[in-house]
Order: C-alpha cells, then structure tokens, then sequence
C-alpha cells in the first residue's frame, strides 16, 4: 500500500527541522511531502525514515509555526526539479524555484536532483587543457575539461575574483563556444551575489547562465539542496544539450556546516569536528557529478569555492575535498598581504589531471617539465625565505640567495598577474624560462638535456649566434 | 507436523538510508543474500533478532516503502569463479560495468539491474586432463582453457573433498555453463562446470601457508630498493590527498612482475577507473606480451556509488585473486582505498546503532582490517600438486587530516609487513613518489640480499643500508641547518647533505610519467644506487684537500648522476661509465687547482 497523494492530518512531533509521524504505514523512503499549517503556510518535506510505525521526515526552511495540527500531503516522488533551456538567462531558489520574476521554465523533463552515479565504464577521460589565462593555473595547475578543481580559500581573499576571471577567460583552444555557466551561492552575502552578477553580465555571460541563490538569510536547510538543483541543471545542459558547462558553488562550508547541524539535530554520532561520518559520501555524490561521457558532447568542469576555517588544510572540510575532488587551488593569506594577486600558492596546490592535457599538440612540449622545475624550484625558495627570518640573509650560501630572489621573481613575475590580464600558454611559459634562466643549469633537474636546448633563453641565444 | 523454516519471502517494515528491516523472516541466516522491495534490490542480512532481519541493501532504497516484499535466495554473498575474469571491469557486486551501461541503457547507474559476472554465451577451448575412472581430490585441476595472459586451471572446487571422475567432455569449445566434467562422491553425481561459486567472506583453503621470500619487483626505486614487498606479502600506504597514493597503487598494477592483478577501487574518483581503461588495454606486458588488461580484473565502486557495495567490494576482490592463486599463480591486489572501505563499515555500524568505539568506528574494526590482510599470503595449493601461489595486497590509507595517528592507520600498520607512509612535505615538492624513508618500514629486507645478489650481482642491501645511513646523517644536519642556516655548517656536513641530495634527485625521485623513468629493473636500480653512492667516497678527499664545498656542488658530473636514471636501460652501462670518466676528471682538476 502506498500513500501517494493521501494527505494526513495531525503530527506527533516537531524536532528542529525533523517532523515526526506514526500511523503512516506507506510512505517512501525520500518521498517529498507538503506540509500546511493551519494558518495557510507550507512547506517542503522528505521522508527520512519510512517506517511501517514511524516516519520522520526532514523539513525543509524554518519549521517555526508547525504544530500538531498540520496536514501533510505525500507526493509519491523523490526531489525532482523540471529542466530545460529556458533555465539559461534565470534566477532560481535552492528549491529550484524561479525568483526573478519571470515565468515559470518549460519542462522537457523532470530530473531527480540526487542524479545517479556515472558509470565509471562510461566515463570519458577529461584530456584537454583549459586556457583559463591565469600564469598560476595554466603554467602549474593546468585545468581540465571535466575537471572538479575546487579552490580553497580564507576569508577576506579574493576567490570571487578569482572565480570570476576563470569564468571571464576560459577556452578550450580551437574550440568556438564560450563555457556555459551555472552558478550556485550557498549561504552567501548578497554582496557577494551582486559581485558575480555584474561580472557575468559586464562579459556578456549572463545569457548562458543560470543561478541558484541561496542567501545567507535564506533557510539553512536548503543549502543542502542548493548544489544538488545546480548540477541537475548542469547535467541537462552539458549531458542532454551537449554544452560545456562551468560550475561554480560558493561557499561549500557552508554546506558542510548545513550537514553538520542537521545531522546533529538527527541526533547521529558524530566523526571529526561534530561533522557527520557519512560527509565524505556526501559530498562525493555532489563533485562526482563533474565529468564527461563517452558519446555525449558536453561537460561538466566544476569550481567549487570553500573557505577553510582558521585557513586550516587539515580541517575536515578541506580534507574530505581534497580526497574527492582531482586538486585543489591554494589561494595564501601571506601572498595576498604581500600584495600579490592572485594569490595562489602553488606549493600546496594541484591538478591531478595536468599530466594528460598538456604537452604537445595540446599545449607546448616542455610545459610539463618546466612546471615541474618551478615546483622544486620554487619550494627551495620558500625554504631559503624561511631560513631568511632565522639567520638573515646574510647568513644565506650563494645558492639559497640564488633561490631566494628565483622565490621572489616568480612571485612577482609569473603569480601576479591583473586581474583583467590575460596571458596565452606561450607568454606564461616564456616567463616561467625568463625566471629559471637566473639559476645555473646544473640545478634544473627536472628538464631534459634536449628540452634545455630548445627553450632555455641563453642556449637560444648560443644558438642563434651560431647559426648567424 | 513438520515446522516451516523456509518462507522465502518477508515483508519490509522500515526503512533508513540503506538500513532496510523486514519481518517473517524466520529461518534467515546472517549474510544471506535477499532481494529488497518491488524493484528487487540486492541487500545482505547482517542482523537478525527473532523474524525480523536488518538488512543492508547495496543500491539506493529511495521510493522503497514498508509493506513491499523481502525476497531469500538462501545464498551468502559470492563470487563467481571461472574463466571470463580477466580483462572485466566488475561493480563492488561483482555485475560488468558495460552489461549495466548496457542494460541501464545509458551512462548513469540504475537500480535493480541483475548481471552475471561471467558472460554465459562466450566459449572457451577446453583442454581435459583427466578422463573417467580417474580419483580427483579438491583443488586437482581437471583441465584448462586459456584466459588472456594465463592458462586458466579448471579444478575440482573445494567444496567437493573427493570424488571419481565418470564423465569427461573431449577437447573442444564450451560454455561455463557445460559440465565439463561429472564426477562421483558420497553425496552421488555431481556436475562441474568451469565456473562455481564462492561465498566472498569466507577464505578458500589451501595446504599450507608459507613464508614469503621472494622479492616482488615493482620497478619503483625506493620500493624495492628501500621498502620492499614479497610475493605474498602485505603493504599499506597512508598518506593525506594528493600524496601519492592512487599513483603508487596504479603503477604497481601496472609493473609489479605478477601473473594477475586485481585492482580494487573502493570509494575514489570515477576517472582515476577511466585512467586505468585508457591505459591498462594500451600498455604491454612484458611477461606475456600481451595488453595489461588481459592479466588484470578491475572492481570499481567509485565514491559517488552505493556506500555498502564499497564494504563488498574488497572481499569481492581478494576472493578474485585466491581463485587465481589456487592455480598456482602469482597475484598482487590493490585496494584504493581502505579507509573508504573501513568508512563503509563504519556508517552500517552507526546506522545500526552499535556502540562506537574510537571515532566513532566500531570495536570490532581491528578484527576486520585483520579478516582482510591475512587472506594475503604465499601458499601450497590444494590438489596433487606441488605448486606454489601467492597473494600480494598492497591497500591504500586515506587518514583524516593526513593524521597517522587515527585508527584504520594504526591498525593496519599492525598486520602489514611493508608500510610506505606519504609525506605531504615531500608531495609539496615534488618528491615524488613522496613515501618518507625515516618513517617507513619492511619487515621483508632481511630474506632478500639472497634474492638481489643472485638477480643482480649487486649486494644491494648493503647498498641500501649505506644509502640509508648517509640519509640520516643528512636529515639531522638538516635539522641543524634548519636553525643555523647551511653556510654555517662545515664543509663536510655540506657534502654529505650534497650527497644525500643525490641519492633522494637521483634514486629516490622516480617519475611516474616519464616513459624512461616509470620502470626501473632491478640490475639498472643496482648499478645506479652503487654509482651515486660512489660520489660521496670519491669527494671526499676533495674536501679534506682544501676544495671548497661550492667548487664541489658546481661540478658539471653531478648533473649527469642525476640525470642518469632517465638513461634507457640499454644505454645505461655506457652512460655510468662516462658519468664516472667525468667525475673523475673533474676531481683530479679541482684537486690540481689546490696543490
Ligand atoms: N610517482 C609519481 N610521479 C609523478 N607524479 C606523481 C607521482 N606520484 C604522485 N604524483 C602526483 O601527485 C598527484 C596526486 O597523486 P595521487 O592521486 O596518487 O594522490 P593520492 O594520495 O591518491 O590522493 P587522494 O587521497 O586524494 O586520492 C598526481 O596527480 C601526480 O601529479
Ligand atoms: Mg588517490
């Protein structure tokens, strides 16, 4: 026997923002419900325990004002959300409801918003580079189509900006089209709303995005939903309607801490930090959607945006990302009060997709190499500066001040950038050889005799002075 | 009156996530396979109290509702064992990812679907080797067939201890679904097809266990130099993310010297799976010279797929590779990774509100870490036969906050006998493969100088152990420079730290990605590690004649010893005697400039 479509009245229990029924013998486990007060307000629910005896059921937004009197109406279906291209162009809650006025979208079909696992068989692997126009990114973290490349911040940095310049200037080189964009706020100040509207309307984006806002203000317990609305939007654009899409979600702790309250108010043992022990599922099942699949045109490249409480790497948080997510981008405190954007510390960063997509034919041949001496390159620097606050510099050998100044240079040189400049993979190569020609080549181990020969400024110049 | 014990259905009375409870249930067992509501999902019973059953349920429940049946198959959760292994991609359930695409009819991961693991109409040439009137015991192979790099042994299955042969079908192409062979026991007639099943818990027997000897060549450096795994033996590697983990697993699946491979992913990244089906059907086996994927078996139950089928999966795998042991093969198992696998375990147990014990896993964590490891091992096969089999398992360890400290670490460190802890520091800087040489440890170095002199000519444990000691040396200098800068330590501190440089550019950075660097034999590691050493005994005098430190780090010779390892091994002899020819003259002119 199944409820669907019977409407109850009378509940037993209200628990923060769990409801809790007896006698309901054939709800369904995830079954959305409606809940109205008597006084006309609804709300949003879903079964979360469906027992012959007893069902608990999470409500979502604030659950102040329910009482016993309620009705609750079973809907027979899981969180579905109605898709199609008229979502391009609009505004949407973290329920997937419009907010800007218009009209409701066309529905050419009605998705789960908890999607379904990629099988991993069909699964394309993401091999071509992004050119995103940022040194930092392209030289040493390239992105990937199809990438989940998160960065990680503190607040007060500038990962809008950031987020904002990736989506401003990616192509895929010899590729026409511009990225689509979906962008989901979760728990975000307005500010920080307005900030990426502008941006994507001053580059013209605002057509081929959608947005799904979920403000600070607005109900917590939607920011569990909020990611979920956004990639079934995405999916349908890039899986169904064959576009590369750019997903952008800030500010992921503020999801994490949405599951935290909710698992609590679940009353579920907690792991790390009063963080549920499932949170590393959970948030796999929302970055796992990013890909690309066998036969489909279309893309998924997903940049989730979270800010790491006392800027701390271990945090579970962070953590639990880092071990789903294929790298993550470091954006440095240190760095951007010295005045450096962007500021992202390359040394604690990664793309665990570079080493496909990058090279010849897609970028240039020595681009993995160089990238890799910058890397050993660059973490002996840091060490010579730190030993700089110890002993001075004076007390430096001549090879430490060597790389302290390399430390200081591709700071200052290949890092920094504007935040409206666009640099092609060449120019950020070639400034990357300008920087490492200031060390002798016995230390440039990480690049090959022959590599050296092609792209090493003083041997071009040798070179060329021979050949003349 | 006869009582009831078998109803074979039951009726479902709630439902929570993937914890599912059912009534009449009577008669159940523990770990018996059920089918779960209307769409027939496939759950295991892991509790029963009275008629009811908790059962855990491997795919999604949502829609499920209570009143919807229970279906008994009166089978534990099994593996199916037979030719058609090699060459799959399997969920944690064992079903072929490409009969779910298939079946699914499209990329994303339906439930319900049911899908055999050995395909059913694929014929294999079998090749009989008994015929009737023949006494066969458990384990007695009774023919073969080939099954892409191996010769796959169709044996008498373990459940039958003894028998006569009375049927034998000639040599030619079958189904797994033919009885091959039809033997005679107590309990009567039997069939034996090529393929049988085998409860995935439970360990397959065998005569005897051995202790492992020989060395597993992995072709990565500080591995088999270092840190070495035998055939048979067990491993783990800890490590925080983006360490190295997935790429240490993937390169020993891919160069380790074994017969099969199976490699488990358990709760990782989709496309790390893909990775391995781009390149596993590219790259060659030098053994058989066949493709890579023809000697290996790939479960993968990414992160974003069931949690429960995760805690399947590995028992799925191991129970793959002590099938291919029992011929008398060679296997290594990878799991990435056993934390999402313990993780797994630990949501059932709190699901189940169990009493939780360290971080919330439950008490019985060590018991089940343990009930994985030790199905490791070197053993006699069963059956008249004297062959030898092993299973390597090398799992990875995903710590919360890169913390060694938490429990799935400090457990499995107590049932492994090589243990490569990651190093974030190292992974900073392209260390790579990060795994720190003062916290890592093997318990196998002590049986293998054997193995390298014999193999190599090279005594490379006293190569290593020499090695070794000039890293520590090293590494407490640094410590001291750490605080007083470099400058200030003497010129000969400088040169051990130069030389120790060396050894960690030269040896112990391995490029994964680097066509030359990936493999490294065993001679070439020998050879190589005894060239670098030499530069320590041979600057030396240098130094006590007055050469300065900075003279010594500029020479042009120490750029070519470390670059020597990207030297193809057919031209490597060559390259060490002219990388020595330099350093030697170098030598004797600094040492000209200062007389
Ligand atoms: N031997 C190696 N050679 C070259 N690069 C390596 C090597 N090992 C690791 N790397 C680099 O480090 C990155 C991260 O490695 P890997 O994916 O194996 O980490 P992991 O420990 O499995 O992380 P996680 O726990 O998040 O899965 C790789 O993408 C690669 O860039
Ligand atoms: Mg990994």
């Amino acid at each position: 026997m199944s409820v669907y479509g019977l409407t109850y009245k009378g509940i037993d229990q209200v628990k923060g923002p769990l409801v809790i029924m007896r006698g309901v013998p054939g709800a369904a486990y995830e079954e959305v419900v409606r809940i109205y007060s008597e006084d006309g307000r609804e709300w949003f629910g879903q079964v979360l325990e469906a027992g012959r005896d007893k069902v608990v059921i999470q409500v979502l937004g604030d659950t102040e004002g329910l009482d016993s009197n309620a009705m609750v109406k079973f809907t027979g279906s899981t969180l579905k959300i109605p898709v199609s291209d008229e979502m391009l162009g609009r505004v949407f809650n973290g329920a997937g409801e419009p907010i800007d006025g218009g009209p409701k979208i066309r529905a050419d079909d009605y998705r789960d918003i908890n999607g379904a696992p990629i099988n991993p068989a069909k699964r394309d692997y993401p091999d071509e580079f992004i050119e995103t126009g940022i040194s930092a990114i392209d030289g040493m973290l390239s992105l990937i189509r199809g990438q989940k490349l998160p960065i990680f911040s503190e607040s007060g940095l500038p990962h809008n900006e950031v987020a904002a310049q990736v989506a401003r200037q990616a192509v895929v080189p010899g590729k026409a089209e511009r990225f689509s964009i979906v962008f989901a706020a979760v728990g975000l100040k307005y500010d920080d709303v307005l900030f990426f509207r502008r941006q994507f309307e001053e580059f013209g984006a605002l057509s081929r995005s959608v947005l799904f806002l979920n403000l600070a203000n607005d109900p917590v317990i939607e920011r569990i939903t909020t990611p979920r609305v956004a990639l079934t939007a995405a999916e349908y654009l890039a899986f169904d309607l064959g576009m590369d899409v750019l997903v952008i979600i800030t500010d992921m702790t503020n999801y994490c801490e949405a599951l935290r309250e909710l698992s609590s108010a679940r009353e579920e043992v907690p792991s790390r930090k009063g963080y549920p022990g499932y949170m590393y599922s959970d948030l796999a099942s929302i970055y796992e959607r990013a890909g690309r699949i066998i036969g489909r045109p279309g893309s998924i490249t997903f940049m989730p945006i979270l800010t790491m409480p006392g800027g701390d790497l271990t945090h579970p948080i962070p953590d639990l990302t880092g071990y789903i997510t294929e790298g993550q981008i470091f954006l440095d405190l240190d760095l951007h009060n010295r005045g450096i954007y962007p500021p992202i510390n390359v040394l604690p960063s990664l793309s665990r997709l570079m080493k496909d997509g990058i090279g010849p034919g897609k970028t240039r041949e020595d681009h993995k190499e160089v990238s890799d001496q910058l890397y050993a390159a660059y973490s002996q620097g840091t060490k010579a500066r730190e030993l700089v606050q110890i002993v001075g510099e004076a007390g430096l050998s001549p090879r430490e001040k060597l790389y302290l100044e390399f430390a200081r240079r591709f700071e200052r040189e290949f890092v920094a950038q504007g935040f409206r400049e666009r640099r092609s993979i060449e120019e950020t190569l070639d400034i990357a050889w300008d920087i490492l020609s200031i060390l002798p080549e016995a230390e440039l181990t990480r690049i090959s005799e022959k590599t050296l020969n092609k792209f090493h400024p003083k041997r071009r110049i040798a070179a060329q002075a021979e050949g003349e | 009156m006869s009582e009831l014990v078998y109803e074979g259905k039951g009726v479902i009375v709630h439902i929570k996530g993937p914890v599912v409870e059912a009534e009449g249930m009577r008669g159940a067992k523990i770990r018996e396979v059920v089918y779960v509501g209307e769409e027939k999902l496939i759950g295991e019973i892991v509790r029963i109290e009275g008629d009811k059953a908790i059962i855990q349920v491997y795919e999604p429940t949502g829609g499920v509702k209570a009143g919807e049946p229970v279906e008994r198959t009166g089978e534990p959760l099994s593996a199916e064992l037979g030719p058609g292994l090699l060459g799959q991609v399997l969920d944690g359930l064992g079903r072929p990812l490409e009969v779910i695409a298939e079946k699914a009819g499209g990329p994303f991961i339906t439930r319900g679907i049911k899908a055999p693991t050995l395909p059913r109409d694929k014929k294999w040439k079998w090749t009989p080797l008994v015929k009737p009137g023949d006494d066969v015991i458990a384990g007695d192979v009774l023919g073969t067939v080939p099954e892409g790099s191996v010769t796959h042994k169709i044996m008498l299955p373990p459940t039958i201890e003894k028998a006569k042969v009375i049927e034998v079908l000639p040599e030619g192409d079958y189904t797994i679904e033919e009885p091959v062979v039809v033997v005679e026991h107590i309990g009567g007639k039997e069939e034996v097809k090529m393929y049988h099943k085998w409860p995935v818990r439970t360990p397959r027997p065998f005569r005897e266990k051995l202790a492992p000897v020989e060395l597993l060549v992995t072709g990565q450096r500080v591995i088999d130099t270092f840190f070495p795994i035998v055939k048979g033996g067990t491993s783990a590697v800890p490590g925080g993310f983006g360490t190295g983990k997935t790429v240490t697993l993937h390169q020993i699946s891919k160069w380790a010297d074994a017969d099969v491979v199976v490699y488990v992913g358990c709760g990782e990244r989709g496309n790390e799976m893909t990775d391995l089906l781009h390149t596993f059907p590219k790259l060659v086996d030098p053994k058989s010279g066949r493709p890579l994927l023809d000697r290996s078996v790939l479960i993968a139950n990414t992160s974003n797929m069931p949690v429960p089928a995760r805690e399947a999966s590995i028992f799925m795998g191991i129970t793959y590779a002590e099938y291919y042991r029992d011929m008398g093969l060679h296997v290594v198992l990878t799991a990435d990774s056993t934390s999402r696998w313990a993780e797994a375990l630990r949501e059932l147990s709190s699901r189940l509100e169990e009493i939780p014990s360290e971080r919330g896993y439950p008490a019985y964590l060590p018991d089940y870490i343990a009930s994985f490891y030790e199905r490791a091992g070197r053993i006699k096969v069963q059956g008249r036969r004297d062959e030898l089999g092993s299973v390597a398992v090398i799992g990875a360890v995903s710590p919360s906050g890169g913390d060694l400290n938490e429990p799935v670490t400090q457990h499995t460190m107590r049932y492994v006998g090589a243990f490569w802890a990651l190093d974030k520091d190292l992974a900073f800087k392209r260390h790579f493969p990060s795994i720190n040489w003062l916290r890592s440890f093997s318990k196998y170095t002590g049986g293998l100088r054997e193995w390298w002199i014999k193999n190599t000519g090279h005594d490379m444990m006293a190569y290593r152990d020499k090695a070794m000691a000039l890293l520590q040396r090293a590494s407490s200098l640094e410590e001291v420079a750490r605080v007083v800068g470099e400058a200030a330590l003497s010129d000969e501190n400088r040169l051990v730290l130069l030389s120790a440089e060396l050894i960690k550019e030269g040896f112990l950075v391995q490029n994964a990605f680097h066509e030359v660097d990936t493999y490294c034999s065993p001679k070439k590691q020998a050879l190589l590690l005894k060239t670098l050493l030499e530069f320590y005994d041979r600057a030396r005098p240098m130094i006590d004649a007055g050469v300065p430190i900075s003279r010594i780090s500029e020479m042009k010779s120490l750029g070519l010893l470390r670059r020597l390892k990207f030297v193809p091994e057919e031209d490597f002899e060559n390259a060490v005697k002219e990388a020595i020819a330099q350093l030697e003259a170098e030598i004797s002119s600094l040492l000209a400039e200062v007389r």
